[in-house]
């Protein structure tokens, strides 16, 4: 059995080696037992490199699962909220699974990989509740997290990148489509996702090629083509909220870790309405939301714009200045392109209905010295960013 | 009642039929499938050779709760009292002590324990109907409880207040939860006699007299006697399951054997009929499942209709069996050492002691037989002389303990345990192995095989307090409706458990009529 080094408490990817090197603020935390950059030399660099060139990530530690068998559609569609049977080969769906009670576990993605099943990528460690899920049926479970290597390449000019490192086929590849192709000699495969609402790929490796594929993708910044730099989990989290990505654990407690009654949260609640079909054989906390949308909505998950440039992190909401407190901030960014203050705010809604005003109650410091504003808030039903690149196919060559 | 429903009952074992039987007369068009060729389940004629049968795998049995014998008038059915028997547990020195229901005799028995005996009866049968609110009616829930459940608290705690009395609530709740070695040390002294009331409490349990919860299963066994003495069941004229079967005919009821349920069906996350092994399916507006828990929602349901916890939550309840059911054909009646024949007609026992039956359960919990079993053994053809050639006799044994899993594998180790059974039996009533003609053990991998019973339980499930009262067979199915709109159970598998009791048939029934709209 090899060895354990304790000295070395969180598990290093398989793109270390280069990240270390260019990680100049050796700003490190742990991302699923990983060591990963939350920065590698500014945060600002990082976020203009997202949205106005092209950025790496390492999204190793993703977990990921492949299900395979012949009950894996049965058993993916029993997870899940939303009809599995609908997905073909070669695409990907965003999902989300609830437990007994119709409460959300986690979200992620699915991945029809053709013959070789299906992968579910998910934000928090399932296998429990995946292995629970299965019983009674003819299914196979691998944890896969460690056995793939993945960056994500996003940004407007990802299809040039990676066009430029020698990708081809990449021009007809849609939204949530997968590509398998090779690069000198080893296989490699492309799915056009990801988290930042823009044009962007992520690519899945054996680790054994993860830094011959990273040194394919940075050579084009050497050769001189076009600016490639890799960014941390701090510039993601700023895009994501921009792009209106939700958090399970962040912008809502997942069930699993809740213990108090009504701190979870429903689909409904989480305004993803659009991703629970009823017209699809049982799932797990179908009964549950059948219920619940019978009643009157209690609260939900908005995409909500703040006036004014101070930060509204964790800030109270209110129906009113000085009005009944209706909800709180639940994630916040000050977006550098749209120049103004994105949320992600929980919401108490008055009889099914979301109130009429919201306003932000805000403490500042200036020079260490305490205030208060009012700020007005709007809800955005559409994603705060979301440029038509992303989806256009092909892509525009820079 | 609004109207005519159509229902079907899957399984016509005792629970099923009364079930069935109050449904009917309540003007429901019901429909039975029994995967058997007979109705009965246990408690049905079973030939295990040519010329050689039992009564039922229930080889002793107490009276239906009256409530049911009454309201289904199962006397004009025609069933009628078995003649009441005591116990005689055997000792290996030829001293048999005989227990009633009251009394006690051995020889060189004290009288400070025959006096024991006769109140620690009077006290623990006082316990067991003080519980019989709660039994006789759908355990109430803890959360969102109706009218009906606070109507069972509210009884329940008036007979256990006012009814047991301060002293008698405050030992019944010192006791309740406890083991019954613990509680017989403190008021018996006579080893023998301990052995006796102990494997009331542990035969049919994975349990030992030094399990916690012990009192709990003794009180369940000795609620049969709050209804009368116990007796050895027939397979003739006036037996229990012709009487069932007569009143559900009577009520309108359509029994059909040999029909072997595959799956329920399932549409819309709502119960509609059943499908055969024949591939033919009946439509009904509601499915009443006496099967097993596990049966009915792993195998007739299927985990795919059901939520992933709920599943998970049946699939981890304790089913497995620990009992074997041993029947010997013999050329002539059996010649125990001490015994009259009178005598033999009795239910026999071998449990000499605490320590042996806790001894006989350590094997069981590493997946072992025993090496010197428990034993509860009848001579059924003594009560019905129908069940063998003329002359000729029939032995039924219960024999704990005799673990579902076993380390050793049941296919190479039945017939020595068999053997051992016989051997241990030989010490009692010499030269009855060569009386043998023919024999048959049935492990409970047999029992689930040819009984349709998940591991072989009697219970359809250990009768542990978390496998109890709301949580039987799990919280969230225990009031014998399901989370699958019109799925119902109706059988062991619910509260208050096994036994041939009817009560949960009855209970089921009750709720079912009770349901608004019926569901």
């Amino acid at each position: 059995m090899e060895k354990h080094d304790f000295n070395q408490v969180l598990q290093l990817s398989p793109f270390h080696e280069r990240i270390d090197t260019l990680g100049l603020m050796k700003n490190w935390t742990s991302w699923n037992g990983y060591q990963t950059a939350r920065i590698f030399d500014t945060l600002a660099a990082e976020y203009f490199t997202i949205r106005s060139s092209c950025s790496v990530m390492d999204m190793t530690p993703m977990e990921k699962y492949r299900i395979t068998g012949p009950d894996a559609v049965t058993f993916l569609n029993r997870l899940v909220t939303r009809d599995i049977s609908k997905l073909k080969p070669g695409r990907v769906t965003y999902v989300v699974w609830c437990n007994d009670d119709g409460r959300v576990l986690d979200d992620g993605t699915i991945f029809h990989l053709g013959e070789d099943g299906y992968r579910l990528c998910s934000q928090h460690h399932q296998l429990d509740w995946l292995m629970i899920s299965s019983l009674g049926m003819d299914v196979s479970i691998e944890h896969e997290t460690h056995d793939i290597a993945a960056l994500s390449v996003q940004g407007p000019t990802a299809y040039s990148v990676l066009a430029a490192a020698g990708f081809t086929k990449l021009d007809t590849l849609k939204p949530f489509g997968i590509l398998n192709t090779q690069l000198n000699g080893f296989d490699v495969m492309i799915s056009r996702t990801g988290f930042t609402g823009d044009l962007g790929y992520e690519v899945w490796v054996d680790p054994r090629h993860a830094l011959d594929l990273w040194d394919a993708i940075f050579e084009v910044k050497q050769r001189g083509l076009y600016d490639v730099r890799p960014i941390g989990l701090d510039a993601l989290e700023m895009v994501r909220i921009e792009a209106g990505f939700i958090m399970p654990g962040d912008d809502f407690n997942t069930a699993e870790t809740t213990i108090r009654a009504g701190r979870d949260r429903s689909p409904f609640e989480l305004g993803l309405d659009w991703v629970v079909s009823f017209d699809k054989p049982y799932f797990t906390g179908r009964r549950a939301l059948l219920k619940e949308k019978t009643e009157p909505i209690k609260r939900r998950l908005v995409k909500l714009l703040v006036e004014g440039n101070k930060s509204p992190t964790d800030s109270f909401l209110y129906d009113g200045k000085n009005g009944q407190r209706i909800g709180a901030i639940k994630s916040n960014v000050w977006s550098p392109i749209l120049k103004s203050n994105l949320t992600m705010a929980d919401i108490e809604f008055i009889k099914g209905e979301l109130p009429k005003e919201i306003w932000a109650e805000i403490y500042y410091q200036k020079e260490l010295e305490w205030k208060s504003t009012w700020a007005k808030c709007s809800v955005s039903d559409l994603p705060f960013w979301s440029h038509p690149r992303r989806s256009q196919t092909p892509p525009d060559q820079f | 009642m609004t109207e005519s429903k159509t229902m079907i009952v899957i399984g016509a074992g005792h629970n099923g039929l009364v079930c069935a039987t109050y449904l009917a007369k309540a003007g429901h068009k019901v429909k039975i499938f029994e995967a058997r060729s007979t109705a009965g389940g246990g408690v049905s004629r079973h030939q295990f050779a040519t010329d050689y049968y039992v009564a039922g795998l229930a080889h002793v049995l107490h009276p239906l709760n009256p409530k049911i014998v009454k309201e289904l008038d199962l006397v004009g059915a025609g069933l009628k009292k078995g003649e009441a028997i005591n116990t005689i547990s055997l000792g290996h020195d030829g001293r048999h002590m005989t227990l009633g229901m009251d009394h006690v005799e051995a020889t060189g028995l004290s009288v400070e324990d025959a006096a024991a005996y006769k109140a620690f009866k009077k006290e623990f049968r006082s316990y067991a109907k003080a519980l019989e609110p709660m039994t006789m009616n759908k355990p109430p829930r803890l959360k969102d409880m109706d009218g009906k459940d606070k109507l069972t608290l509210a009884q329940l705690g008036l007979k256990l207040r006012f009814g047991l009395g301060a002293a008698s609530m405050r030992e019944f709740l010192r006791v309740g939860g406890i083991n019954i070695y613990d509680v017989l040390n403190e008021i018996i002294d006579d080893p023998q006699l301990k052995g006796a009331i102990a494997a009331d409490a542990v035969l049919g349990h994975h349990m030992g007299p030094r399990t916690p919860t012990t009192v709990l299963t003794y009180l369940n066994r000795l609620r049969g006697e709050i209804y009368g003495p116990q007796s050895l069941p027939t397979a003739g004229e006036g037996n229990l399951t012709m009487a069932l079967i007569n009143a559900a005919t009577k009520a309108g009821v359509e029994i059909m054997t040999d029909a072997k349920v595959e799956k329920i069906i399932i549409k819309d996350a709502k119960a509609t009929g059943v499908q055969l092994n024949s591939g033919q399916e009946y439509l009904a507006d509601m499915v009443i499942s006496n099967a097993d828990a596990k049966k009915t929602f792993l195998g007739f349901v299927g985990s795919q209709e059901l939520d992933a916890m709920f599943a998970k939550r049946i699939d981890t309840t304790r089913t497995n069996g620990t009992v074997a059911k041993l029947h010997f054909a013999l050329k002539k009646l059996p010649n125990f050492k001490g015994l009259t024949e009178i005598e033999l007609k009795q239910r026999l026992l071998i449990a000499p002691d605490m320590r042996y039956l806790e001894h006989a359960f350590n094997h069981a919990k590493y997946g072992e037989y025993s090496e010197n079993p428990l034993l509860e053994i009848t001579v059924p053809s003594l009560a019905d002389p129908s069940l063998a050639p003329k002359g000729h006799h029939v032995m039924s044994v219960s024999a704990g303990f005799a673990p579902y899993n076993l380390k050793a594998g049941w296919d190479k180790s039945s017939s020595v345990f068999c053997h051992k059974i016989l051997s241990l039996i030989e010490n009692y009533a010499p030269g009855i192995s060569a009386q043998v003609v023919a024999s048959e053990i049935l492990t409970p991998q047999d029992i689930e095989q040819q009984f349709n019973v998940t591991g072989g339980h009697w219970h359809h499930g250990e009768l542990t307090i978390d496998q109890s009262f709301m949580m039987r067979p799990i919280h969230g199915a225990a009031q014998y409706d399901t989370p699958i709109d019109g799925l119902f159970l109706c059988g062991a598998a619910a509260h208050p458990g096994g036994g041939i009791t009817g009560i949960p048939g009855h209970n089921a029934a009750k709720r079912i009529l009770a349901m608004k709209g019926g569901n």
